[in-house]
Parts: structure tokens; sequence; C-alpha cells
């Protein structure tokens, strides 16, 4: 297992995996099957695959820790930077598609309508994230310093599913079911670290080295 | 910025060609061809929405809350034999079967304007005709002043609705001289044929200056009475759909802007026409009357 997790071609094989949402979308748009109201259909498409992908990136640091598989972090950056790249179709499709470069427009949006106000900030928020994804990034920055910033991902997240809550008309279900696994996604991180809190002090020579793989 | 603009037409004429070309209809669920149907002065030239367009993009929360569902789910649907039943403020009170609806005058064809509350809309065929005659047959009293519709429901034939988040039956209201405006229509087909399931067999209303889920579709019951009947999505949330729920550009949804809207095959927007453009025919069912507070 371990191995399979190291091997650069399972790395390879993800990357290929984390593209086929996009594939499949365009799979659709030749084969006419993007409804009657495309714009629409990419848009939701691409939005409900940022929150996954989002979602996707959470769920590395628990599982990682509850399988006891630490190489898991090999894929936490790659599932990340998906989030942001549906994000940033799902901004271009907004804006391109359905606003047409109308910046005046998109701005009136962003001011008034509270659910685009929420994407628009869980979209801005990836995009530092995203610029300081690399490891040059994390040495500049210093590993404690570019674990709080990362953190900001848990705003996106929460700020996501509540656009998507505003979005709907009544069915609440979906957006509700994302808005679960973030709540459980985000106790899980506040339960571990009451946990792990007491050995803390015990254990301090251990803790200064992986701090940085801990968002 | 005008590069966008440029790379998007090129981009838009591309898609529709596309579109056209790999288009494959299917009309599985096309009904009974209709006879005998006249041409109406109240249809509308502007070009008319696919058949495939509005036999696959619908809002029929009893089959699924995807556009795409009810084509696939609302085959479960069985629409005859059917009856409607008229009561309440009336002096002939009935049940009407949908054999008797079919004959009950001349079918016509309107070729409408259709708005979504939610930004888009289309241009439909239907067929049927003035709801007033179906009105007249029933003799509504002195004191009928609302229309109730009551749509069908049936857990089992609609296993999708209980995750629509509405309650259901679904129910719709119109004031009654609304519903007894010459273009209120009793709508029994559209394109020349029977109405197929999705779209609301096999009968339903069509108000074509309302917000579309005005438009009650398979209609069970129709009552006439004196208070003002409760509707689905107004009861929901009064404040984002209004009983009136009359197409107005100047009114927004309180979370989404009513200024523009999306015609299906087209790849800009469009404004948004007041009362969806009827306001000759309609706009006097409303004078004095506050449109923002009663929206």
């Amino acid at each position: 297992m371990r191995n399979l997790l190291i091997s650069r071609w399972t790395k390879a094989g993800a990357f290929l995996i984390c593209l086929l949402p996009l594939a499949f979308l365009s799979w659709r748009g030749l084969h006419n099957g993007l409804t009657a109201n495309p714009i629409e259909f990419i848009t939701h498409a691409t939005g409900d695959w940022t929150l996954r992908f989002i979602l996707f990136t959470l769920c590395v640091t628990p599982l990682r820790k509850l399988l006891r598989l630490p190489e898991l972090i090999r894929f936490r950056r790659m599932l990340g930077l998906f989030a942001f790249f549906y994000g940033c179709l799902h901004f271009t499709t907004y804006i391109w598609l359905d606003k047409f470069f109308d910046l005046k427009e998109v701005w009136k949006d962003v001011a008034k309508r509270p659910y685009i106000t929420l994407g628009f900030l869980a979209f801005v928020l990836l995009i530092p994230l995203a610029i300081t994804s690399t490891a040059g990034w994390i040495r500049r920055l210093g590993g404690r310093r570019w674990q709080l910033l990362h953190r900001a991902i848990y705003i996106s997240a929460v700020a996501g599913v509540i656009h998507y809550y505003w979005l709907v008309k009544s069915a609440v279900l979906r957006p509700l079911t994302y808005g679960a696994i973030v709540v459980v996604l985000l106790l899980w991180r506040l339960l571990e670290k009451s946990w792990s809190r007491p050995e803390a002090g015990r254990a301090s020579p251990a803790r200064s080295q992986p701090q940085k793989s801990q968002a | 910025m005008r590069d966008g603009l440029r790379l998007a037409t090129v981009a838009t004429v591309a898609g529709r060609e596309f579109w056209e070309l790999a288009s494959p209809s299917s009309h599985a669920l096309a009904g009974t061809k209709l006879g005998g149907v006249s041409k109406s002065p109240f249809s509308t030239t502007e070009k008319q929405n696919t058949y495939d367009d509005v036999t696959h993009y619908n809002n029929y929360y009893e089959f699924g809350v995807d556009k795409t569902e009810p084509a696939k789910n609302a085959q479960t649907l069985k629409t005859y034999p059917w009856t409607v039943a008229i009561e309440g403020e009336v002096n002939k009170p009935r049940q009407i079967t949908i054999d008797e609806i079919l004959k009950l005058a001349p079918l016509e064809e309107r070729i409408y304007r259709h708005r979504c509350v939610e930004a888009w809309s289309i241009v439909v065929p239907w067929i049927g005709y003035s709801f007033s005659a179906l009105a007249k047959l029933v003799e509504p009293t002195e004191q009928a002043k609302y229309v109730a519709f009551e749509t069908f429901y049936d857990r089992k034939q609609m296993p999708q609705a209980m995750y629509a988040g509405i309650d259901f039956p679904y129910v719709e209201g119109l004031r009654l001289d609304e519903a007894m405006n010459p273009l209120t229509l009793l709508c029994v087909g559209m394109y020349g044929e029977t109405l197929p399931n999705q779209d609301g067999a096999p009968v339903r209303m069509v108000i074509p200056w309302k917000y579309g889920f005005k438009s009650a579709k398979s209609l069970v019951k129709i009552r006439f009475q004196k208070e003002q009947p409760p509707a689905t999505w107004n009861r929901l949330a009064p404040d984002e759909y209004g009983f009136y729920a009359n197409v107005n550009p100047t009114v927004d949804h309180p979370r989404w802007s009513q200024a523009k809207e999306r015609r299906l095959g087209e790849f800009f927007k469009r404004e948004t026409l007041m009362f969806n453009g009827y306001s000759d025919q309609v706009a006097s069912l409303y004078t004095g009357m506050d449109l923002k507070k009663y929206h």
C-alpha cells in the first residue's frame, strides 16, 4: 500500500482522475448533453466540482491520521490545486458566459447578492493558497505561518456551502449534505487538537518538524 | 473586453450550429396528434423553442429537482383516465373527464412567451382554449373571487417528490378576473400534440404574464372560492415568491435580478418585459396596485 502511494505512477493516475469531470463535461458538450441551458449546466457542474475538491482536500489530513497513512499527504496539494482549477472554470463561466465581462454588473452582483458575495469570497481566498502551494513558498513563509495562511480553506469550504445553499429554491438536501461533511471535517480537527494537546508537552521534540503538513 | 465579446460571439455561432447538428431529439414521450386546431391572434411571431428544449428542460419537482429529471421520471405518470373536480362557489359543480375537456371548446394554438422565475424563458406553441370557457360551464356564483388549482400527487407515481423540499400536492391560485382574462389558457397540448407528461399532462394552466410556477400542471381540482387560496411557493417563501408573481423586471427576486432573462437557445441575455410583454392585455387588472408590495 505504502509503495503504491509513493509511486510516481499513482500520482500521475490521480492527476488524470482529477481531470475526469472536465473530460466528462467536454464529452457531454460534444454530444448535446448540456441540456437546453448549457451555460447554467456548465456553471453548476464546475461549481459542484470546486466544492467537491475542496472537500477532498480537507479529507486528506483526517484520512491520513485515521488510516495511519502519512503518504497520503502527497496528494493534498494536487487536490487543492484542482479545487482552484475548477473554481477558475466556475468563475470564468460566470464572468464570461453569464455576465459577458460586464464588470460593473459583476461588481453590482458581488455587492448586492449575498450568495454571489460568498461564492466570490470562497474563490478569492483560494488564490493565495494556490500561489503559495509550492515548496519554495512553504520555506519562504515558514511552516507555521504557511499553515496558518492555508487554514483559509476552511473559510472557503464554509462560504462555498452557504453559496450553494442560498442558490437553490427548495432542494436543500444536496447543499446540506455538503454542509454536514464540512462540519464533520472541521469538527474532527477541533477534537483531534484537544485530544492531542495533553501529550503535546511530552512529545515536543517530535512536534517541531512535521508541523507544516497539518492543515 | 472587446476580444472577449468577439470570442463569445464566435463561440455562440459555433456552439449553436453544433447543437443543431448533434441534436438527437428523442420524441419518445410525444403524445397524440390533436386535430382541428385554429390559430390565435394572441400568438407571438417570435421564434419558437425546439420541442426537444421544451420537453427536456423542465421544472416539475414531483419528478425530481434537476431540469433533466422530469423527462426521464415522468413516464410513470398515468394520464388516462383522468378527471378534474370543479367545485366551490359555482352553480354547477361537477367532475369533468379529459375527453370532455378536449371537446368543451374549439382548440387554439397559442404561441406564448413563458418566463421562469429563475430568469430563463422559452416560446411555446401551446394548445388549448381560454380558461373562461370552463368557468362558464360551471357558472361561478357572486361569492367567487378567486380560483384555486390543485395538481395531481401520488407518492407511488412520484417517488422523487420527497426530495423536493416543498409540500405536495402543489397548489396555486388566481384572482377570478385574472382567471377570466382571455389570455389565461387551459392547456391540453403543445406542438400539435397532447401534452407530454413532463410538461404537465394531461391538462394544465398557462398564464403567460406570470412566472412559470403560477401555471400549475396536471390539474385534478379547480375550486372557485371567496378567499385567496394558498400557493405552494408563496407559502414556502412569501418574500421570494408573491401570490401575484407577475413578470416584472423592476422587482427583483431577493436573491437574483429579474431585469434580464436567458431565452433558451440564445447566448446573450435579453431584457425582461413588463408582464412578459402582455401589458396591453393585462396591465389594467392591476391599476392602482403597488406591484412591489403585491409582487
